[in-house]
């Protein structure tokens, strides 16, 4: 284990009773004495504590908010320029073939942008940010800062009761908050599709105020299990298994997170890697599309899952990209990629299982309705 | 009851062998969400993949214990996979097999040495 990074509440989550695996190079809890299904089901009707420390944070600044916008269009397809100061969108870097290389959000404080990258991809991103910026672009990874996200209809008013400029927020919307003393940045949102926080923090109070937290009514600590079957039910891309370098957001169906301006015939349109190929896709449609995938049976699907379009013999005609037990949903859910015929909600395709093949329907995503303070 | 290192139980009933998987085997899993089990009537060898259990972190098999047929599964447990993590020692048991070698029931632990086996 001695490999392995920890984030600042590594000793709280051991003290807890965590089960810590090792997770895109950190020891991170998987899950608390709890267990996985309680988690996940407490975060659905509760409050539910999750340390998302591993992932990268890093800020950029420049000369202005301007400068800072316009260099970061160059290295993903959003309209960086047209954030409102406090507010965060979702992004993707791209590559010249129009494969995602990560998602990640950003959000503008003041003059200068803050982004939040996955923990596997964090070393890749930075490096791309400072090889794909400008020098007058200041690229810093705030590798002293802890992040925690609260997530669950019971956090509002946690968070509210704590500090009532919360109440104010609304989904997507960034703020500084002061939180049992400590000062904090916090968004409006999660990876869950339950309303919540995330909450950026000095790492050498990181354990404090979490500890504060949990004293809290209905707050739990959720581990990375959890994580899995919610962002899953809420229907939320998992990098690496749902989109990866050699998909791209046509096919995920992360077209909406692409604004028009930066589409062809906007006003700043292109520009970033891979945009000739991402136009033609939205011009012509992907030949393959990431859909919602619900097996008839109890059988959980899980990723790898080869589909086919009938029930004997046929064509393979795409695959799970993530899939497993939804709590929420009491059956089984996935995801994955079909062609395209068979990516209209309502299709039947089989996937096969130990080498049988089991009914599943294509279906709409989320699984279950995203409950967000709009 | 004898316990095998694959962290089955097995427990004899009417001249028969009920089996199930232990109380550590249910708190390795977790949440146990489906399970499939044997057809009643098929002849097994020892090792053999006859029940498939998945709980919500992933899938696992358990193996025929020793040689022997199938005389009774648990259908119980298609509905409610649950009790496998609720009661694995007792009403969640899995299947019912007659034993066609008892020899091979020899190797297995009692509950003292299972207890020493998973310390």
């Amino acid at each position: 284990m001695s490999d392995l990074a920890i984030t600042p509440l590594y000793d709280l989550h051991v003290e807890l009773r965590a089960k810590m695996v090792p997770f895109a190079g950190y020891s991170m809890p998987v899950q608390y004495p709890m267990g996985v299904l309680k988690e996940h089901l407490h975060t659905r009707s509760a409050a539910g504590l999750f340390d998302v420390s591993h992932m990268g944070q890093v800020m950029l600044s420049g000369p202005s908010w301007e400068a800072v916008a316009l260099a970061f269009e160059r290295l993903v397809p959003m309209d960086v320029l047209g954030l409102a100061d406090g507010r965060q969108r979702y992004g993707l870097f791209t590559n010249e073939a129009g494969g995602i290389e990560d998602d990640l959000m950003f959000a503008r404080r003041g003059e200068e942008l803050f982004v939040v990258v996955n923990a596997a991809c964090k070393a890749a991103d930075i490096a791309r940010m400072r090889a794909g910026l400008p020098e007058e672009i200041i690229v810093t990874e705030l590798a002293d800062r802890a992040l925690i996200a609260l997530q669950g209809p019971g956090v509002a008013a946690v968070v509210e009761d704590l500090d009532p400029r919360a109440a104010e927020m609304r989904f997507m919307d960034v703020a500084d908050l002061s939180l049992c003393g400590h000062a904090v940045w916090a968004s409006r949102s999660g990876y869950t599709g339950e309303d919540g926080f995330e909450i950026s923090v000095a790492a050498d109070e990181a354990e404090t105020l979490v500890r504060s937290l949990l004293e809290q009514r209905d707050v739990a600590p959720i581990g990375l299990g959890a994580r899995d079957s919610l962002r899953l039910e809420a229907g939320l891309c998992l990098y690496g298994h749902d989109i990866d370098s050699e998909i791209g957001p046509v096919e995920a169906g992360l077209t909406w997170a692409i604004q028009k301006v930066r589409r062809a015939g906007g006003a700043r349109a292109g520009g970033y890697p891979g945009a000739d190929v991402i136009d033609q896709l939205f011009e012509q449609g992907a030949a393959r599309r990431r859909v919602g995938l619900r097996p008839e049976g109890r059988a959980p699907m899980r990723e790898g899952v080869q589909l086919y379009d009938a029930a004997e013999g046929g064509a393979q005609i795409g695959n799970v990209t993530s899939g497993g037990y939804g709590p929420s949903v009491e059956g089984p859910v996935a995801m994955g990629y079909v062609t395209r015929p068979q990516a209209e909600v309502g299709t039947r395709v089989w996937g096969e299982v130990r080498g049988k093949r089991l009914p599943v329907d294509v279906v709409p995503l989320p699984f279950v309705p995203a409950n967000f303070k709009r | 009851m004898k316990f095998t290192e694959e962290h089955e139980w097995l427990r004899e009933e009417d001249g028969v062998m009920v089996v199930g998987i232990t109380t550590h085997a249910a708190e390795q899993l977790g949440d146990v969400v489906f399970i499939e089990l044997p057809e009643e009537g098929t002849t097994v060898s020892k090792d053999d993949e006859v029940v498939v259990i998945e709980s919500v972190k992933a899938a696992s098999d358990i193996l025929a214990p020793v040689d022997g047929e199938i005389v009774e599964v648990n259908s119980a447990l298609a509905d409610n996979p649950g009790a496998v993590n609720d009661d694995p020692q007792g009403e969640a048991w899995f299947f019912k097999m007659s034993v066609s070698d008892a020899g091979q029931m020899d190797e297995f632990m009692d509950e003292a040495a299972y207890q020493q086996f998973i310390a």
